[in-house]
């Protein structure tokens, strides 16, 4: 029994081909007390209800204010983290209850790259050893020898293959976080969640680093679950864009409809809010600011938890949850009363 | 222009290293007049923290050698007395910087800090000077001031932390605020509260201010002008249209390039300046961009790998580091950058 069985606040279609498919996913962190008995007081309720899907070749961007759940929500569909509630299905499989084990094998198919390339590569491995790892793990030989397979994924990302012997620390942030797309794609696999891959990048290098992972994908037909809080890139980047508050999804919708359709009051304030590389638009562009600062995840507020920051709250918002329902072909959302504005 | 607030002419910082001499900022020439925003784009170690912690008076200068002239309102800062610019600081001239951690101290409550940052230039009495950190506090929109003053650091959120630290810089009125990437930490609907924040005091004080950013983003929404940094020198500078919608250098064309436009089509191609920074030791001879330039074949005679170019007007106000013929840099530009240059300035002049 989890607490999602009572309200099914998330709902989304299902598509034939998806290759990840997430249903009402929940992720609760449990604070315990002091003492010696450690008993429980309560929860950090990163994860409250998310539900998408993700289908081959498509990215999915992921957005929100820091802390809302981005980072849980991916780590939980990958089931690095085990999910408090909901149903988690890869390529029509049911993977929410798998052990550790049996989750090695699916591992080659699903992969992650992080935001940190400094910590996230062990400093004391070679390059070599690094990109070769998931080899090792999964018992992959390549019929040409690792070497040299590592190698091509090195020439493949726009590393110099020679360097194969160096260490992480004699390479820069860009090409650290190559390091890290060359080790997530060394077993071809289908969907690789990216958390923040360019978020500590120089824009330069942001773009070098966009480019090769939108070249990856057309080559290697990858699905890409896209987390960042740089809604222009993710814009760019992705078919799809998921809006996430203080662990739900508000809306879910194409990138362009997410920009100049938006439904939904938080997704108006957010998309405002960012400044456009361009002075002329900026003179002439509406900001909905927002009060006051997200709401704690312990105790989310009752209702519609974005209903403390809205300028649009009524007293309905606060009794009863909005569902996350298809408003328009393909497009969803949560709340009482979706209006569409254009903003940019 | 009116006579410029802060006027920095020919400014250079050298650490000496175990690796050799690392020329930080090399020979950095702008200036900021009150009620004006100037923005300093580059990326990461272009020298954009070093030249604005050489106009606080920040940088030892035992270890680095620091040289060229930094005029406030008229006062040269570089040759006057240490005590002289300690006293201007926090006064005259305040920054706020990307970590408020940095500047804040863990172990002291708000208020103890502000009414510490008052009575270091005024003297007044503890209860006033706690008056006016309240009131600070209430101007920045901090609620309930009263009660944050009891709190530490680590009590607020990042956004309240940036807000403190940018109260502390405020308190004194200075008349020059140079603000080191402050809301680059922060998520983008705090953001827009900084953003808005700054403008409101920038409207009621007349401030002057310095932004460093990397957020191109931010530049169009706040700057008037802009100064593009590269390997410690100024590759152009211009006011905001210069640089948006006339850019000529090009690395200005690369920087634009990188980031995605919302008046481009999703799907267009990034266009990113291949390789990486240069390192600060051993520059190149020639243009410190030219390792990354697609460009320098069409400058006759080598001239970008042997000869240093200087920084030239193409106007008054704009001014470009390149070797490459100005009717060509116009022609490559509205070429790049497309639609976005196509010059929508010209319609209403
Ligand atoms: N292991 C954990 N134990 C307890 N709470 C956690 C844990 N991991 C995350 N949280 C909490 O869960 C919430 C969501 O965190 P998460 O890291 O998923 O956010 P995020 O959206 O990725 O934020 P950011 O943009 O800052 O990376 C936060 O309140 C966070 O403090
Ligand atoms: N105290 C120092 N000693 C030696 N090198 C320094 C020192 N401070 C800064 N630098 C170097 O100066 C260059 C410019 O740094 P900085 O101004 O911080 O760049 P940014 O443009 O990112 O703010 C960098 O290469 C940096 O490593
Ligand atoms: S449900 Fe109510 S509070 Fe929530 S977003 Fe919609 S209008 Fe705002
Ligand atoms: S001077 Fe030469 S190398 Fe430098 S930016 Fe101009 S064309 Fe490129
Ligand atoms: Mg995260
Ligand atoms: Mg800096």
């Amino acid at each position: 029994m989890t607490a999602v069985d009572e309200s099914n606040t998330s709902v989304v279609a299902r598509r034939a081909d998806a290759l990840l498919r997430v249903e009402q996913v929940q992720k609760y962190f449990p604070i315990t007390g002091g003492g010696l008995l450690k008993r429980k007081v309560g929860d950090v309720k990163a994860v409250e209800s998310i539900s998408f899907d993700v289908v081959p070749g498509e990215t999915l961007g992921v957005v929100g204010e820091s802390g809302c759940g981005k980072s849980t929500a991916g780590r939980t569909v990958m089931k690095l983290l085990d999910p408090t509630g909901g149903k988690i299905e890869f390529e029509g499989r049911d993977i929410t209850h798998l052990s550790r084990k049996e989750m090695v094998p699916l591992r080659r198919e699903m992969q992650m790259i992080f935001q940190d390339p400094y910590s996230s590569l062990n400093p004391r491995h070679t390059v070599g050893s690094i990109i070769s790892a998931p080899f090792k793990v999964q018992g992959v030989k390549p019929t040409r020898g690792v070497q040299a397979e590592v190698q091509d994924l090195m020439a493949r990302v726009g590393l110099n293959p020679e360097h194969y012997n160096r260490y992480p620390n004699e390479f820069s942030g860009g090409q650290r976080q190559r390091i890290g797309i060359a080790r997530a794609i060394a077993l071809r696999p289908k969907l690789i969640v990216c958390d923040e891959p360019v978020s500590a990048l120089d824009v330069s290098i942001q773009a070098q680093v966009v480019n090769l992972l939108e070249d990856l994908q057309d080559e290697f037909r990858l699905a890409y679950i896209f987390i960042a809080h740089d809604l222009s890139v993710v814009r760019h980047i992705s078919d799809r864009i998921a809006v996430m508050y203080l662990g739900r999804i508000m809306e879910l919708a194409e990138s362009e409809r997410i920009y100049k359709a938006p439904l939904h009051p938080y997704t108006h304030a957010l998309t405002s809010a960012v400044p456009l590389p361009d002075p002329r638009a900026e003179r002439s562009r509406e900001r909905i600011l927002l009060h006051g600062d997200l709401p704690s995840p312990i105790n989310p507020p009752s209702g519609c938890v974005f209903r403390t920051r809205c300028p649009k709250a009524q007293d309905r918002c606060a009794q009863e949850i909005p569902v996350l329902r298809e408003l328009a072909p393909g497009h969803y959302g949560a709340c009482h009363f979706p209006e569409e504005r254009h903003l940019i | 222009m009116s006579d410029p607030f802060l006027q920095v002419k020919d400014l250079r910082v050298q650490f000496p290293t175990e690796d050799g001499v690392v020329s930080a900022v090399d020979g950095v020439d702008f200036a900021v007049a009150k009620n004006k925003v100037l923005a300093i784009v580059g990326e990461s170690g272009s020298g954009k923290s070093v030249t604005s912690q050489a106009i606080m008076g920040l940088i030892n200068r035992k270890t680095a050698k620091v040289t060229g002239e930094i005029r406030l309102d008229g006062e040269e800062l570089l040759t006057a007395r240490p005590e002289q610019v300690r006293s201007l600081r926090g006064k005259r001239m305040a920054m706020i910087f990307q970590d408020p951690l940095s500047s804040l101290h863990p172990f002291y409550s708000i208020g103890k800090q502000l009414v510490e940052a008052v009575n270091v230039h005024q003297d007044v009495s503890r209860s006033a000077a706690m008056q006016q950190a309240r009131d600070m506090l209430d101007r920045v929109g901090i609620p309930n001031p009263d009660r944050r003053l009891k709190d530490y650091p680590h009590n607020l959120s990042g956004g309240m932390r940036q807000r403190v630290m940018i109260a502390m810089a405020l308190l004194n009125n200075p008349e020059l605020l140079i603000a080191d990437e402050p809301t680059t930490a922060l998520d983008v609907t705090v953001q827009a509260q900084i953003i808005n924040l700054l403008r409101d005091l920038q409207r009621e004080f007349g401030t002057a201010i310095i932004l460093i950013t990397h957020d191109l983003g931010v530049v169009a929404d706040m700057a008037d002008d802009v100064v593009v940094m590269y390997g410690g020198r100024v590759v152009e500078r211009g006011s905001i249209d210069d640089i948006y919608y006339r850019p000529e250098m090009p690395y200005t064309w690369g920087l634009l390039g990188s980031v995605p436009r919302m008046d481009a089509g999703r799907n267009e191609r990034l266009q990113p300046i291949p390789g990486q920074p240069p390192s600060l030791i051993r520059l190149p001879k020639g243009c410190v961009f030219r390792p990354r330039c697609a460009y320098h074949e069409l400058v006759p005679g080598n001239r970008c790998d042997t000869e240093r170019p200087d920084l030239l007007p193409v106007t008054p106000e704009h001014a470009v580091r390149c070797h490459l013929d100005p009717a060509q840099r116009r022609e490559i530009a509205a070429e790049r950058l497309g639609v976005a240059t196509a010059d929508p300035a010209m319609e209403d002049k």
